[in-house]
């Protein structure tokens, strides 16, 4: 199981049954397939469809039915279609159980820059900013390092902010990190490694939870 | 009446140097291939344009760009344009970018009568640089403006004769919206019906919003990223 897998396959065991969830584009879209079986979930892509179903099959692509990274989806029964504006009522209003998003940083107070790089192309931030700002849980799903080996959990982010005191929670292959008013705790840790290392390959203080555990996949 | 117009050359002939114009849109889904087609044709200069995408090189509202047309541009996300780097840098192109949920709601509120509303969103980053705040109940939030048009282009499905427009799947995505936020919204669809013909408990955009409509003469729908089942990595659990 490489890392990113087994990020989506933690994440996917904290999806509980009756959720509305937002899945962002990349690595968080992964978690769809690691679902406990006989979980009622739903969910929701921002460009205007609730009850994505998994990608089809190369025949069966329907370039009108796609998700918000552009790739074509299906339907599952009970799904909906609505407008942009609709959309983003349903993030910004709170109805989103859980948002899933990737990062380029995170740090300290649960701040988020996942959009823009200065000097480099400006894509824009899509529906990033109105999720992190409206969902009930935001957990930001990252591999724990650049491949640079840098560190992408700061004690503050030097990007531009997505948003300010908005993850929750921080899911890398290394371990479960929670954003608490007192800093970040590591509160469970990927087999075979120490909180030591992982202190180590982090930027940010990580206080180590008193009930730390293994981190289980599915 | 009969707001039909008999081509999307006809549908766009007037339409000015310099005009703000909205399309509707995500990526390349739900685009008015055909209105943009027409636009480029007439290579009109100056445009203002609203959209959360600006398409692809090559396609959609990369042709209008490709083609020096568009002089600014209010979007949320324009990583498919290589071009576009090379405007802004040159200021050949000026980019507004804005929070995708925000531009729908500034687009709604242009169509529904109100100028400005207060959101949570982009607090604390640079989408607050320069915007009155306001703390309710206890939060802080953003006052955002609305945005209009002289022009919106959307494209629907199914219309009727008098501007009634429903949408397929997820290719409704902003056109619904945009529809109601211009002085001359045009709709492109891919099949005209009389009217009746659509249920009327099942139209998205009510004809009122809507001043022509046409039937686009051929669709490539492109699909951006094809990623299908086959080459999903790990297999579903």
């Amino acid at each position: 199981m490489n890392g990113k897998e087994r990020i989506a396959r933690r994440i996917a065991r904290e999806v509980k049954d009756g959720f509305y969830v937002n899945l962002g584009i990349g690595l968080p879209t992964m978690i769809a397939s690691y679902l406990p079986a006989g979980l009622d979930v739903v969910f929701q892509s921002e460009n205007g469809m609730l009850g994505v179903g998994p990608p089809p099959g190369e025949a069966e692509a329907d370039p009108d039915l796609i998700n918000a990274g552009k790739q074509p989806v299906t339907e599952l029964p009970g799904c909906s279609y609505f407008g942009s504006d609709e959309s983003f009522a349903m993030i910004r209003g709170g109805h989103m159980d859980m948002s899933v998003l990737g990062a380029m940083q995170v740090d300290e107070g649960g701040n988020l820059a996942n959009w823009m790089i200065p000097g480099k192309m400006v894509k824009g931030m899509g529906g990033a900013m109105d999720l992190v700002a409206g969902a009930r849980r935001v957990i930001v799903a990252m591999e724990h390092q650049t491949k640079e080996g840098e560190s992408r959990i700061l004690k503050r982010c030097t990007l531009p902010l997505t948003g300010t005191n908005v993850v929750h929670d921080i899911v890398t292959e290394l371990g479960w990190i929670k954003v608490t008013p007192e800093g970040l705790v590591l509160s469970e840790i990927a087999e075979g490694i120490s909180p030591a290392e992982v202190q180590a390959r982090t930027e940010a203080t990580l206080a180590i939870s008193s009930n730390l555990v293994t981190m289980g996949a599915i | 009446m009969n707001k039909v117009v008999a081509s999307a050359d006809a549908a766009v002939a007037d339409i000015a140097a310099g005009a703000t114009i909205m399309l509707g849109g995500f990526g390349l889904c739900g685009i008015p291939e055909n209105l943009i087609a027409a636009l480029v044709r007439r290579r009109i200069t100056g445009l203002h344009t609203i959209s959360n995408n600006m398409g692809v090189d090559g396609f959609g509202m990369g042709l209008m760009l490709e083609a020096g047309m568009i002089a600014s541009h209010i979007g949320s996300y324009v990583g498919e344009n290589r071009r576009l780097e090379q405007m802004v840098l040159k200021g050949e192109l000026k980019l507004t970018l804005v929070p995708q949920g925000t531009l729908a709601e500034r687009v709604r509120a242009g169509g529904a009568g109100i100028p400005a509303f207060y959101v949570p969103t982009g607090l604390g980053t640079i989408v607050a640089e320069g915007k009155e705040t306001r703390e309710i109940a206890g939060r802080t939030y953003l006052l955002e403006t609305a945005l209009h048009a002289d022009v919106a282009l959307v494209k629907a499905w199914k219309g009727d004769r008098l501007g009634n427009l429903i949408y397929r799947k997820t290719s409704r995505n902003f056109n619904p919206v945009m529809a109601t936020a211009a002085k001359m919204t045009i709709a492109e669809v891919e099949e005209l019906v009389e009217p009746g013909q659509l249920d009327p408990d099942e139209i998205v955009t009510p004809g009122i919003y809507v001043k022509r409509i046409l039937v686009g003469e051929s669709y490539r729908k492109p699909i951006e990223s094809r990623f299908i089942k086959e080459q999903m990595a790990g297999g579903a659990a």
